[in-house]
């Protein structure tokens, strides 16, 4: 059967940023239809770790992640959820003098930006954080920050969206999108079509392809972080954590099982990702070295997911630069969750409004057209800033 | 170039060791790995060294079939490399992930025999969770394994051949056996008789289980459904209504139950295998011939962890298995032989069909768990919050339950709780179990500690 769909505004993903925008959208009277591959949700913005933190985000992030802190804060109003978000507190560990001069310096940098960033040495971080390793050189604090379960956040939105009366199309895969000069059309492999004056593209992982195909090649590459999750065990850390540096990421939720990231899995031929085996050893070791309360416990389970990576680790947010009316949202490289929302609202100020106070001009895609295949060939330098994050 | 890698076979039941032992006869050295401490799978478990009571008393008429199997992998140990007290917890590319008695270590290989064997398919009830309640296999370990009783009068409750001989080798040791609760009607037996009188061996051992529970008066109920368990800190009985819609209450200290067997699919995920929905279980099935090769290259599959059809075809599948591992290996294997174990294996598969008319999966068990029952035990989520979340119209399969409301995400990974959770999730939807799909797996298959590689080094990874 093959359907015809008329809409203001088409979103292919369902993810929190494509669901959001469909939220914010709907409240600002926009007809929007939303069209995932799967389930909304059910990719990178369902799998993540669940961080919920400004700490460690570049100063070209300040105004949007400010902005994602406040919705954060609202999340019931907005979802109908909590969606276990708490404001526990974000802790970024230094290994060595000069990881704290690290933090230190991105302190003294952020200032103004409402994080209230608190630097801890040794002493006080044995006696505020006496489970961690005793070896650690500091750390520093943003009490703020928090985590999230993105299993119930990021569905969550998708539903809210619904109920303000998105239409939201699931195992709806995209087969072709293209610009007519007035109107985009979309062709699913299900054989609908939908047509709208504008085009979101929130694709994720996959969104590359698509703006691709409207002739803006990016070099956007698949990055899987893993993930692992203890059993249940006595509540011990009190707050989401993070190293300078990267490598690792923990937290632990209500339930008391312990959340903790570290390396990479790898791609699957069915499109899902698992985890790498080489990559567990370094894992486990890892979180029984930093945190000793863990080193009876068992692990319960490993996991990955397909997120999209931008090589300078911020996304492409914005307006196209090639067809009016076609905007990006992706590559949130391993830390859009928090953002997720805010970049919602954004994209629905770009349709609505022409513009946004939120200053975005960093992620433009323009930034690749020229040096496109120089960045796609540059190495992961300055992954510590975003690789505890999602 | 490195040495060749020895085929390797996991699970020491009965068609672990019966695939060991034909790759032996063609001259290989297979790895045989096994979770236990001594072979002879779940049915033909070994007590530990020094345990004294006998093979009849511990297996009753299966003894012959358990001795000759033990004897079997004696016979095998200089010519396998045996790795019994080791869990394989991971698969990929090749390798297994092992932990032998708390190390880890890895094995890599390019033929894999997944013989992984079953566990009890157990559905919840009100009460099912307090303390001396055992499923029936849990209640047949105590007693193979380690001489006990799971207590001094005993209940069991469920159906499948399992049930009467359970109950059967209870009673024979000495057990108090309250009463034989079957969730199968007498009509249901007699529908299936036709089709039982093919193996008149298995049908005469049935009835005479029957018959020697009756005659030393235990009460056996046909067409029950439990309606709760009593008693608090401990079962004290079992209110259950009969085929008649009356209610009783019987009193006893412990309950075994179960409704027949689920396949441990697990391994077999990992390794890549594809997976079809199975109406006969009611479970979704890695793919395989009828020899047993999976979809996977080099993965074959025997017995109970391919499909429920018992420990005699499951000795059968894994002969049938390792004579297609030759074969594919370019190996001399005995064709005729392979035929003729095919044959009898389809002869083993009707009676199946047999026996699932004679003890039919209750299928309106699900649409009777009470929203406050507990379906996850590991998460502590109940029936209702699976309904409840179904009603919203956010999860229309398993994998997004899980995501949703934490079902199948604790400690067992959905192997206890999957097959009532698809059963809920299924009635809430109204549609069949096929259609909610299935749990995508994640390693470990079962829990690790996460000290497991303190020196941050992988065994078995390539330099």
């Amino acid at each position: 059967m093959d359907r015809l769909i008329d809409t203001d505004v088409a979103i292919i993903g369902g993810g929190i940023i494509g669901a959001s925008a469909a939220l914010f959208l709907r409240r600002r009277g926009r007809a929007v239809t939303l069209l995932d591959m799967g389930a909304c949700g059910a990719r990178a913005s369902g799998v993540n770790y669940g961080g919920v933190r400004r700490q460690g985000r570049p100063l070209s992030q300040m105004p949007l992640t400010a902005r994602a802190h406040e919705l954060w804060q609202q999340l019931p109003a907005l979802i109908g959820t909590d969606g276990e978000y708490v404001r526990s507190g974000h802790l970024k560990l230094a290994r060595s003098a000069e990881d704290m001069q690290a933090l230190e310096q991105y302190r003294d940098a952020t200032r103004g930006h409402r994080m209230h960033l608190q630097l801890l040495g040794p002493a006080e971080l044995r006696r505020r954080f006496g489970w961690l390793t005793d070896t650690l050189a500091g750390a520093s604090l943003c009490p703020d920050d928090g985590h999230a379960n993105p299993r119930l956040v990021s569905p969550a939105f998708a539903l809210a969206a619904a109920a303000a009366g998105a239409r939201i199309l699931e195992d709806t895969r995209v087969r072709h999108a293209a610009h007519d000069g007035a109107r985009f059309e979309i062709t699913c492999e299900n054989g609908l079509r939908v047509r709208a004056a504008v085009l979101l593209n929130c694709a994720g992982a996959w969104a590359g392809e698509i703006a691709a195909g409207f002739g803006e090649v990016v070099p956007e590459s698949m990055i899987h972080p893993l993930m692992m999750v203890t059993e249940p065990l006595p509540h011990f850390m009190s707050v989401s954590l993070g190293i300078q540096g990267g490598g690792i990421y923990a937290r632990q939720v209500e339930r008391g099982n312990c959340v903790i990231g570290g390396g990479r899995g790898a791609l699957q031929p069915d499109g899902y990702a698992r985890p790498s085996r080489s990559a567990l050893p370094a894992l486990l070791a890892r979180a029984a070295e930093l945190l000793p309360p863990l080193r009876g416990a068992q692990v319960i389970r490993f996991w990955t997911g397909v997120e999209g990576s931008m090589p300078d680790h911020n996304p492409v947010l914005g307006p196209s630069a090639r067809v009016p009316g076609l905007f990006h949202a992706f590559g949130l490289s391993g830390a859009g969750f928090q953002v997720g929302p805010a970049i919602g609202e954004v994209l629905s100020e770009l349709v609505v409004d022409g513009a946004s106070a939120i200053p975005i001009d960093a992620f433009r895609i323009e930034r690749y057209a020229a040096s496109a295949h120089d960045a796609a060939c540059r190495t992961e330098s300055s992954r510590e800033q975003t690789l505890e994050s999602t | 170039m490195s040495a060749p890698v020895a085929p390797v076979i996991v699970g020491a039941g009965p068609a672990g060791v019966r695939a060991a032992q034909a790759l032996v006869r063609a001259g290989l050295r297979p790895i045989v790995i096994d979770e236990a401490a001594r072979a002879g799978g779940q049915i033909y478990r070994q007590p530990p060294p020094g345990f004294t009571r006998g093979k009849p008393a511990l297996y009753g008429s299966e003894h012959r079939k358990a001795d000759a199997l033990h004897r079997a992998m004696d016979a095998l140990l200089p010519h396998v490399d045996y790795r019994p007290d080791t869990l394989v917890w991971n698969c990929e590319d090749g390798v297994l992930d092992l932990m032998c008695q708390g190390e880890a270590d890895a094995v890599p290989f390019r033929q894999l025999v997944i013989a992984t064997g079953a566990t009890d398919r157990v559905l919840p009830f009100p009460g099912w969770l307090t303390p001396g309640v055992y499923t029936l296999g849990g209640a047949q370990v105590a007693l193979k394994f380690q001489g006990c009783a799971i207590g001094e009068r005993v209940a069991f409750l469920g159906t499948g051949p399992l049930l009467y001989l359970v109950a059967y080798q209870y009673a024979k040791a000495g057990a108090r056996v309250a009463a034989v609760l079957d969730t199968a009607a007498t009509a249901d037996r007699l529908r299936a008789l036709p089709g039982m009188l093919a193996a008149p061996a298995l049908l005469g051992r049935g009835l005479y289980y029957m018959a020697w529970l009756r005659a030393h008066g235990v009460p056996l109920h046909a067409g029950v459904r439990p309606v709760r368990v009593l008693g608090g800190q401990r079962v004290a009985g079992l209110r259950w209504r009969d085929a008649g819609g009356a209610e009783h209450e019987l009193a006893c200290d412990a309950l075994g139950f179960g409704l027949a067997l689920r396949a441990e699919t697990q391994l077999a995920a990992l390794a890549g295998c594809a997976f079809d929905f199975d109406a006969r279980d009611r479970n979704w099935l890695p793919r395989r011939d009828p020899a047993g090769r999976a979809s996977a290259p080099g993965v074959y599959l025997a017995g109970d962890a391919a499909g429920i059809a018992g420990a005699d075809a499951a000795e059968l599948a894994g002969e049938r298995a390792a004579l297609a591992l030759l074969e594919d290996l370019g190996l001399p294997a005995d064709t005729r032989r392979a035929a003729a174990l095919e044959r009898h294996l389809r002869r083993i598969g009707r009676l199946r069909d047999a026996l699932e008319r004679a003890f039919p999966f209750p299928q309106d068990w699900a649409r009777d768990i009470a929203d406050d029952v507990v379906l996850c035990r590991c998460e502590d989520i109940t029936a209702g919050t699976v309904r409840a979340t179904v009603a919203t119209g956010a999860a229309s399969e398993m994998n997004r339950l899980k995501a949703l409301t934490r079902v199948g995400m604790g400690r067992c990974q959905g192997r206890m709780c999957g097959a009532g959770a698809a059963e809920v999730l299924a009635g809430a939807l109204g549609v069949s179990p096929a259609a909610v799909g299935r749990l995508r797996n994640q390693p470990p298959i079962k829990p690790i500690p996460i000290s497991l590689h303190a020196a941050g080094t992988m065994p078995g990874t390539p330099t």
